[in-house]
Protein backbone atom coordinates (compact mmCIF):
# COMPACT_ATOMS: atom_id res chain seq x y z
CA UNK A 1 0.00 0.00 0.00
CA UNK A 2 1.35 3.39 -1.04
CA UNK A 3 1.42 5.63 1.82
CA UNK A 4 3.21 8.66 -0.92
CA UNK A 5 2.31 9.25 -3.98
CA UNK A 6 3.23 11.82 -6.69
CA UNK A 7 1.24 11.62 -9.38
CA UNK A 8 2.30 13.76 -12.66
CA UNK A 9 3.73 16.20 -10.41
CA UNK A 10 5.82 19.57 -12.35
CA UNK A 11 7.01 22.72 -10.69
CA UNK A 12 7.99 25.42 -12.31
CA UNK A 13 9.80 28.98 -10.69
CA UNK A 14 9.74 32.31 -12.92
CA UNK A 15 8.09 33.46 -15.61
CA UNK A 16 9.41 33.96 -19.42
CA UNK A 17 13.09 33.80 -19.90
CA UNK A 18 14.20 33.49 -16.27
CA UNK A 19 11.78 30.16 -15.85
CA UNK A 20 12.89 27.21 -14.50
CA UNK A 21 11.44 23.71 -14.53
CA UNK A 22 12.63 21.97 -11.34
CA UNK A 23 10.14 19.18 -11.69
CA UNK A 24 8.78 17.74 -14.99
CA UNK A 25 5.66 14.61 -14.98
CA UNK A 26 7.27 13.15 -12.09
CA UNK A 27 5.24 10.03 -10.75
CA UNK A 28 6.79 8.43 -7.52
CA UNK A 29 4.97 5.89 -4.99
CA UNK A 30 6.46 4.96 -1.99
CA UNK A 31 5.08 1.92 -0.11
CA UNK A 32 4.79 1.92 4.01
CA UNK A 33 7.81 0.14 5.27
CA UNK A 34 10.25 0.99 1.83
CA UNK A 35 12.83 3.18 1.00
CA UNK A 36 13.07 4.92 -1.62
CA UNK A 37 16.67 6.54 -2.68
CA UNK A 38 16.37 9.62 -5.36
CA UNK A 39 19.80 10.40 -6.97
CA UNK A 40 20.65 13.16 -9.16
CA UNK A 41 23.63 16.04 -9.92
CA UNK A 42 23.23 18.69 -8.41
CA UNK A 43 20.02 20.59 -9.35
CA UNK A 44 18.41 18.37 -11.00
CA UNK A 45 15.18 18.44 -8.87
CA UNK A 46 15.89 16.14 -5.86
CA UNK A 47 15.19 18.31 -3.10
CA UNK A 48 12.49 20.10 -4.80
CA UNK A 49 10.95 16.66 -5.37
CA UNK A 50 11.35 16.52 -1.29
CA UNK A 51 9.69 19.66 -0.45
CA UNK A 52 6.58 18.92 -2.22
CA UNK A 53 6.23 15.80 -1.16
CA UNK A 54 6.73 17.10 2.38
CA UNK A 55 3.93 20.03 1.42
CA UNK A 56 6.30 22.14 2.23
CA UNK A 57 5.92 23.92 -1.25
CA UNK A 58 2.86 23.12 -4.04
CA UNK A 59 3.46 21.81 -6.70
CA UNK A 60 2.35 23.76 -10.79
CA UNK A 61 0.59 20.91 -11.74
CA UNK A 62 -0.40 17.59 -10.57
CA UNK A 63 -0.84 16.11 -7.25
CA UNK A 64 0.56 14.62 -4.11
CA UNK A 65 -1.30 12.06 -2.12
CA UNK A 66 -0.06 11.24 1.60
CA UNK A 67 -1.76 8.54 2.91
CA UNK A 68 -4.17 8.34 0.22
CA UNK A 69 -5.14 12.68 0.97
CA UNK A 70 -4.19 14.55 -2.10
CA UNK A 71 -2.92 17.49 -0.43
CA UNK A 72 -4.44 19.88 -2.87
CA UNK A 73 -7.68 19.36 -0.90
CA UNK A 74 -5.93 20.59 2.93
CA UNK A 75 -5.84 23.97 3.71
CA UNK A 76 -2.57 25.40 5.05
CA UNK A 77 -3.34 24.75 8.67
CA UNK A 78 -4.36 21.23 7.53
CA UNK A 79 -0.94 21.03 6.05
CA UNK A 80 0.65 22.20 9.02
CA UNK A 81 -1.14 19.18 10.65
CA UNK A 82 -0.27 16.76 8.52
CA UNK A 83 3.37 17.67 8.77
CA UNK A 84 3.27 17.34 12.57
CA UNK A 85 1.53 14.45 12.58
CA UNK A 86 2.83 12.49 10.21
CA UNK A 87 6.15 13.18 8.33
CA UNK A 88 9.69 13.74 9.91
CA UNK A 89 11.84 16.05 8.12
CA UNK A 90 16.13 14.90 8.29
CA UNK A 91 18.08 17.84 7.10
CA UNK A 92 21.53 17.81 6.04
CA UNK A 93 22.53 20.13 8.75
CA UNK A 94 20.62 18.30 11.73
CA UNK A 95 18.40 21.53 12.01
CA UNK A 96 18.51 20.72 15.69
CA UNK A 97 17.82 23.84 18.07
CA UNK A 98 21.23 24.50 20.36
CA UNK A 99 19.30 25.91 23.44
CA UNK A 100 17.35 22.65 23.71
CA UNK A 101 18.57 19.28 25.25
CA UNK A 102 18.22 16.17 23.11
CA UNK A 103 15.34 14.57 24.92
CA UNK A 104 13.34 18.12 24.67
CA UNK A 105 14.71 18.53 20.51
CA UNK A 106 12.99 15.21 20.23
CA UNK A 107 9.93 15.86 22.46
CA UNK A 108 9.30 19.18 21.04
CA UNK A 109 7.53 17.97 17.58
CA UNK A 110 4.67 16.20 20.00
CA UNK A 111 4.44 19.29 22.47
CA UNK A 112 4.03 21.48 19.29
CA UNK A 113 0.89 18.83 18.31
CA UNK A 114 -0.37 19.68 21.94
CA UNK A 115 0.76 16.60 23.93
CA UNK A 116 1.74 17.25 27.55
CA UNK A 117 5.44 17.86 28.33
CA UNK A 118 5.13 15.01 30.58
CA UNK A 119 3.87 12.14 28.39
CA UNK A 120 5.70 13.90 25.28
CA UNK A 121 8.88 13.36 27.24
CA UNK A 122 8.04 10.04 27.81
CA UNK A 123 7.48 9.53 24.02
CA UNK A 124 10.71 10.94 23.16
CA UNK A 125 13.20 9.19 25.54
CA UNK A 126 11.72 5.96 24.12
CA UNK A 127 12.49 6.79 20.69
CA UNK A 128 16.33 8.12 21.83
CA UNK A 129 16.32 4.41 23.57
CA UNK A 130 15.37 3.22 20.10
CA UNK A 131 18.52 4.48 18.24
CA UNK A 132 20.86 3.84 21.43
CA UNK A 133 20.97 7.14 22.35
CA UNK A 134 19.34 7.14 26.36
CA UNK A 135 22.33 8.07 27.80
CA UNK A 136 22.80 11.15 25.68
CA UNK A 137 19.11 12.78 26.59
CA UNK A 138 20.28 15.50 28.26
CA UNK A 139 23.03 16.84 26.31
CA UNK A 140 23.36 19.81 24.08
CA UNK A 141 23.51 19.75 20.49
CA UNK A 142 27.01 21.25 20.43
CA UNK A 143 27.87 18.30 23.40
CA UNK A 144 27.23 15.88 20.87
CA UNK A 145 29.04 14.48 17.49
CA UNK A 146 28.07 14.70 14.43
CA UNK A 147 26.78 11.55 14.02
CA UNK A 148 25.13 12.05 17.20
CA UNK A 149 23.19 14.90 16.12
CA UNK A 150 22.10 13.36 13.32
CA UNK A 151 20.86 10.44 15.14
CA UNK A 152 18.69 12.76 17.64
CA UNK A 153 17.30 14.20 14.32
CA UNK A 154 16.51 11.10 12.82
CA UNK A 155 14.71 10.17 16.69
CA UNK A 156 13.20 13.29 16.14
CA UNK A 157 11.43 12.69 13.01
CA UNK A 158 9.62 9.19 13.73
CA UNK A 159 8.92 10.10 17.21
CA UNK A 160 5.23 9.99 17.75
CA UNK A 161 3.95 6.98 14.74
CA UNK A 162 4.94 9.62 12.29
CA UNK A 163 4.65 7.44 9.06
CA UNK A 164 6.37 9.32 6.16
CA UNK A 165 10.40 10.47 6.80
CA UNK A 166 11.60 12.42 4.31
CA UNK A 167 15.69 12.75 4.36
CA UNK A 168 17.39 15.44 2.34
CA UNK A 169 21.35 14.36 2.11
CA UNK A 170 21.38 13.07 5.64
CA UNK A 171 25.12 11.93 6.00
CA UNK A 172 26.48 14.61 3.72
CA UNK A 173 28.68 16.22 6.75
CA UNK A 174 29.34 12.18 8.21
CA UNK A 175 32.23 10.40 8.13
CA UNK A 176 31.29 6.75 6.53
CA UNK A 177 30.78 5.00 9.67
CA UNK A 178 28.73 7.38 10.60
CA UNK A 179 26.99 8.04 7.47
CA UNK A 180 26.01 4.13 7.91
CA UNK A 181 25.04 4.24 11.12
CA UNK A 182 22.45 6.80 10.26
CA UNK A 183 21.17 4.82 7.29
CA UNK A 184 20.94 1.65 9.53
CA UNK A 185 18.47 3.95 11.52
CA UNK A 186 16.59 5.27 8.70
CA UNK A 187 15.98 1.38 7.76
CA UNK A 188 15.38 0.39 11.34
CA UNK A 189 12.45 3.01 10.69
CA UNK A 190 11.02 1.71 7.88
CA UNK A 191 10.84 -1.87 9.37
CA UNK A 192 8.70 -0.43 11.60
CA UNK A 193 6.28 0.54 8.84
CA UNK A 194 7.54 4.08 7.66
CA UNK A 195 7.74 4.91 4.50
CA UNK A 196 10.96 6.90 3.35
CA UNK A 197 12.35 8.90 0.95
CA UNK A 198 16.27 10.01 0.92
CA UNK A 199 17.60 12.42 -1.80
CA UNK A 200 21.30 11.80 -1.74
CA UNK A 201 23.85 12.46 -5.11
CA UNK A 202 25.81 9.56 -2.50
CA UNK A 203 25.59 6.16 -4.25
CA UNK A 204 26.62 4.35 -0.54
CA UNK A 205 23.76 5.84 1.11
CA UNK A 206 21.23 5.36 -2.05
CA UNK A 207 22.26 1.60 -1.87
CA UNK A 208 20.47 1.10 1.54
CA UNK A 209 17.26 2.08 -0.29
CA UNK A 210 14.62 -0.73 -1.61
CA UNK A 211 14.81 1.05 -4.95
CA UNK A 212 16.66 3.78 -6.33
CA UNK A 213 15.44 6.35 -8.41
CA UNK A 214 17.30 8.63 -10.56
CA UNK A 215 16.75 12.34 -11.83
CA UNK A 216 17.86 14.29 -14.12
CA UNK A 217 16.65 17.71 -15.44
CA UNK A 218 13.96 17.13 -13.33
CA UNK A 219 12.15 14.32 -14.85
CA UNK A 220 12.86 10.46 -13.56
CA UNK A 221 14.74 8.77 -15.98
CA UNK A 222 15.17 5.38 -14.71
CA UNK A 223 15.39 3.19 -11.72
CA UNK A 224 16.68 -0.02 -9.97
CA UNK A 225 15.61 -3.67 -10.22
CA UNK A 226 14.19 -4.91 -7.22
CA UNK A 227 18.00 -7.26 -5.61
CA UNK A 228 17.93 -10.19 -5.81
CA UNK A 229 18.11 -12.29 -2.34
CA UNK A 230 21.87 -12.07 -0.88
CA UNK A 231 22.66 -15.87 -0.76
CA UNK A 232 21.68 -15.75 -4.59
CA UNK A 233 23.78 -12.85 -4.85
CA UNK A 234 26.99 -14.73 -3.18
CA UNK A 235 25.86 -17.98 -5.19
CA UNK A 236 26.36 -15.85 -8.38
CA UNK A 237 29.45 -14.56 -8.19
CA UNK A 238 32.11 -15.40 -10.24
CA UNK A 239 35.15 -17.58 -8.59
CA UNK A 240 38.82 -16.25 -7.96
CA UNK B 1 43.90 -12.08 -5.99
CA UNK B 2 47.19 -13.80 -4.61
CA UNK B 3 46.04 -17.06 -3.33
CA UNK B 4 49.84 -18.08 -3.75
CA UNK B 5 50.41 -15.71 -0.86
CA UNK B 6 47.35 -16.04 0.80
CA UNK B 7 48.33 -19.68 1.56
CA UNK B 8 52.01 -18.34 2.86
CA UNK B 9 50.17 -16.22 5.37
CA UNK B 10 48.30 -18.89 6.72
CA UNK B 11 51.25 -21.19 7.24
CA UNK B 12 52.88 -18.26 8.87
CA UNK B 13 50.32 -18.80 11.76
CA UNK B 14 51.72 -22.96 12.16
CA UNK B 15 51.81 -26.31 9.82
CA UNK B 16 48.49 -26.59 7.75
CA UNK B 17 47.07 -29.38 5.60
CA UNK B 18 45.50 -28.66 2.65
CA UNK B 19 41.45 -28.27 2.88
CA UNK B 20 42.01 -27.26 6.29
CA UNK B 21 44.02 -24.15 3.96
CA UNK B 22 41.13 -24.37 1.82
CA UNK B 23 38.48 -23.48 4.45
CA UNK B 24 40.31 -20.80 6.46
CA UNK B 25 41.33 -18.63 3.00
CA UNK B 26 37.34 -19.33 2.50
CA UNK B 27 36.91 -17.64 5.59
CA UNK B 28 39.30 -15.02 6.26
CA UNK B 29 38.05 -13.81 2.73
CA UNK B 30 33.96 -13.44 3.85
CA UNK B 31 33.92 -16.68 1.79
CA UNK B 32 32.82 -14.35 -1.60
CA UNK B 33 36.24 -16.03 -3.01
CA UNK B 34 35.17 -19.72 -3.26
CA UNK B 35 38.83 -21.71 -4.04
CA UNK B 36 38.79 -24.95 -5.14
CA UNK B 37 40.78 -27.46 -3.36
CA UNK B 38 42.70 -28.77 -6.87
CA UNK B 39 43.75 -25.00 -6.82
CA UNK B 40 45.54 -25.45 -3.16
CA UNK B 41 47.64 -28.07 -3.88
CA UNK B 42 48.66 -26.72 -7.06
CA UNK B 43 49.65 -23.93 -5.41
CA UNK B 44 51.26 -25.67 -2.61
CA UNK B 45 53.49 -27.83 -4.85
CA UNK B 46 54.86 -24.59 -6.97
CA UNK B 47 55.36 -23.27 -3.26
CA UNK B 48 57.23 -26.64 -2.38
CA UNK B 49 59.12 -26.43 -5.60
CA UNK B 50 60.30 -22.58 -4.96
CA UNK B 51 61.16 -23.73 -1.34
CA UNK B 52 59.02 -21.88 0.26
CA UNK B 53 56.99 -24.16 2.04
CA UNK B 54 57.65 -27.79 3.02
CA UNK B 55 55.54 -30.46 3.61
CA UNK B 56 55.53 -31.93 6.87
CA UNK B 57 57.49 -35.62 7.40
CA UNK B 58 55.29 -36.92 9.79
CA UNK B 59 51.82 -36.60 8.20
CA UNK B 60 50.14 -39.08 5.59
CA UNK B 61 50.12 -38.29 1.64
CA UNK B 62 46.57 -36.74 0.36
CA UNK B 63 44.51 -34.41 1.74
CA UNK B 64 45.73 -34.68 5.69
CA UNK B 65 49.14 -34.04 4.65
CA UNK B 66 50.85 -30.92 6.06
CA UNK B 67 52.62 -27.89 4.96
CA UNK B 68 54.39 -25.53 6.84
CA UNK B 69 56.55 -22.45 5.91
CA UNK B 70 60.07 -22.35 5.33
CA UNK B 71 62.38 -18.99 6.20
CA UNK B 72 62.19 -17.97 2.26
CA UNK B 73 59.00 -18.61 2.43
CA UNK B 74 58.19 -15.92 5.67
CA UNK B 75 60.39 -13.46 3.72
CA UNK B 76 58.32 -13.56 0.79
CA UNK B 77 55.43 -12.88 2.25
CA UNK B 78 56.84 -9.88 4.49
CA UNK B 79 58.49 -8.54 1.39
CA UNK B 80 55.12 -8.85 -0.67
CA UNK B 81 53.27 -7.77 2.35
CA UNK B 82 54.62 -4.55 2.05
CA UNK B 83 55.07 -4.11 -1.90
CA UNK B 84 52.18 -2.15 -3.43
CA UNK B 85 50.08 -2.97 -6.08
CA UNK B 86 50.95 -2.04 -9.48
CA UNK B 87 48.69 0.84 -10.23
CA UNK B 88 50.77 3.00 -11.86
CA UNK B 89 49.27 2.49 -15.13
CA UNK B 90 45.35 2.99 -16.44
CA UNK B 91 43.92 -0.19 -16.79
CA UNK B 92 41.99 -0.98 -19.67
CA UNK B 93 38.87 -0.44 -18.13
CA UNK B 94 35.85 -1.73 -20.00
CA UNK B 95 33.49 0.98 -18.60
CA UNK B 96 35.67 3.82 -19.77
CA UNK B 97 36.29 2.50 -22.89
CA UNK B 98 32.60 2.11 -23.70
CA UNK B 99 31.80 5.57 -22.43
CA UNK B 100 34.59 6.94 -25.03
CA UNK B 101 33.78 4.70 -27.74
CA UNK B 102 30.19 5.84 -27.70
CA UNK B 103 30.86 9.86 -27.76
CA UNK B 104 32.14 9.75 -31.12
CA UNK B 105 29.24 7.41 -32.55
CA UNK B 106 26.56 9.45 -34.57
CA UNK B 107 22.70 8.31 -32.81
CA UNK B 108 24.35 7.45 -29.56
CA UNK B 109 22.74 9.22 -26.56
CA UNK B 110 25.57 9.49 -24.58
CA UNK B 111 23.45 10.43 -21.52
CA UNK B 112 22.01 7.22 -22.06
CA UNK B 113 24.46 5.05 -21.81
CA UNK B 114 25.75 6.13 -18.99
CA UNK B 115 22.86 5.77 -17.35
CA UNK B 116 22.75 2.41 -18.05
CA UNK B 117 26.08 1.45 -16.28
CA UNK B 118 25.19 4.02 -13.23
CA UNK B 119 21.80 1.88 -12.71
CA UNK B 120 23.75 -1.45 -13.26
CA UNK B 121 26.81 0.12 -10.59
CA UNK B 122 23.68 1.34 -8.16
CA UNK B 123 22.18 -2.02 -8.33
CA UNK B 124 25.18 -3.80 -7.66
CA UNK B 125 25.85 -1.53 -4.69
CA UNK B 126 22.91 -2.42 -3.26
CA UNK B 127 23.31 -6.33 -3.65
CA UNK B 128 26.46 -5.50 -1.35
CA UNK B 129 24.74 -3.27 0.89
CA UNK B 130 22.06 -5.90 1.63
CA UNK B 131 24.49 -8.36 2.93
CA UNK B 132 25.64 -5.60 5.19
CA UNK B 133 21.77 -5.91 6.72
CA UNK B 134 22.36 -9.64 8.09
CA UNK B 135 24.91 -8.81 11.19
CA UNK B 136 24.80 -12.66 11.82
CA UNK B 137 26.96 -12.97 8.38
CA UNK B 138 28.64 -10.03 9.04
CA UNK B 139 32.34 -10.63 10.73
CA UNK B 140 35.58 -8.37 9.91
CA UNK B 141 36.70 -10.28 7.57
CA UNK B 142 33.49 -10.06 5.45
CA UNK B 143 32.70 -6.62 6.31
CA UNK B 144 36.13 -5.73 4.61
CA UNK B 145 35.82 -7.32 1.64
CA UNK B 146 32.39 -5.75 1.43
CA UNK B 147 33.57 -2.35 1.83
CA UNK B 148 36.69 -2.69 -0.30
CA UNK B 149 33.64 -3.68 -2.98
CA UNK B 150 31.59 -0.80 -2.42
CA UNK B 151 34.54 1.78 -2.43
CA UNK B 152 35.42 0.31 -6.04
CA UNK B 153 32.20 0.43 -7.57
CA UNK B 154 31.37 3.79 -5.64
CA UNK B 155 34.62 5.15 -7.58
CA UNK B 156 33.37 4.01 -11.04
CA UNK B 157 30.22 5.50 -10.61
CA UNK B 158 31.46 9.24 -9.61
CA UNK B 159 33.85 8.63 -12.67
CA UNK B 160 30.22 8.48 -14.38
CA UNK B 161 28.85 11.44 -12.49
CA UNK B 162 31.84 13.78 -13.26
CA UNK B 163 31.99 12.59 -16.74
CA UNK B 164 28.42 13.17 -17.22
CA UNK B 165 29.08 16.38 -16.02
CA UNK B 166 31.84 17.47 -18.36
CA UNK B 167 29.59 16.10 -21.03
CA UNK B 168 26.81 18.53 -20.10
CA UNK B 169 29.06 21.34 -19.89
CA UNK B 170 30.97 21.01 -23.07
CA UNK B 171 27.89 20.43 -24.82
CA UNK B 172 26.44 24.08 -23.18
CA UNK B 173 29.78 25.21 -24.55
CA UNK B 174 31.31 25.90 -21.67
CA UNK B 175 33.98 23.35 -22.75
CA UNK B 176 37.06 24.91 -21.24
CA UNK B 177 38.66 22.84 -18.56
CA UNK B 178 37.18 23.91 -15.04
CA UNK B 179 39.01 27.09 -13.80
CA UNK B 180 42.04 26.78 -13.21
CA UNK B 181 44.44 28.04 -9.89
CA UNK B 182 46.37 31.29 -12.42
CA UNK B 183 48.69 33.43 -10.97
CA UNK B 184 47.94 34.49 -7.33
CA UNK B 185 46.37 37.82 -6.96
CA UNK B 186 49.65 40.51 -6.05
CA UNK B 187 49.04 41.04 -2.41
CA UNK B 188 49.27 36.95 -2.01
CA UNK B 189 51.76 36.51 -4.39
CA UNK B 190 53.91 38.94 -2.08
CA UNK B 191 52.94 37.24 1.24
CA UNK B 192 54.30 34.22 -0.86
CA UNK B 193 57.29 35.69 -1.77
CA UNK B 194 58.50 36.11 1.58
CA UNK B 195 58.44 32.74 2.74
Amino acid sequence: MSYLELHDVSKTYGDGIAQVHALQGVALSVDAGSLVAVMGASGSGKSTLLTIAGSLEDPTRGEVFVDGRPLSTLSRNGKARLRRQSIGYVFQDYNLLAGLSALENVSLPLELDGVAARKAQGVALEALEDFGLTDRASHFPDQLSGGERQRVAIARAVVGGRRLLLADEPSGALDSTNAEAVMRQILAACHRGMAAVVVTHDAQLASWADRVVFLRDGRIVDQTMPAQRPEAFLADLPNA
Amino acid sequence: MSVRHALLALLSEGPKYGLQLRQEFEARTGDVWPLNVGQVYTTLQRLERDGLVEADDTTEEGPQKGFHITEDGAAELAQWLRTPPDFSSPPRDELVIKVLVALGLPGVDIHDVVQVHRRYLVELMQQWTRLKEDESRFDLNFALVVDAELFRLDSLLRWLDTAEGRLKRAAAGVDAPLPQAGPLPKARRKVGNRS
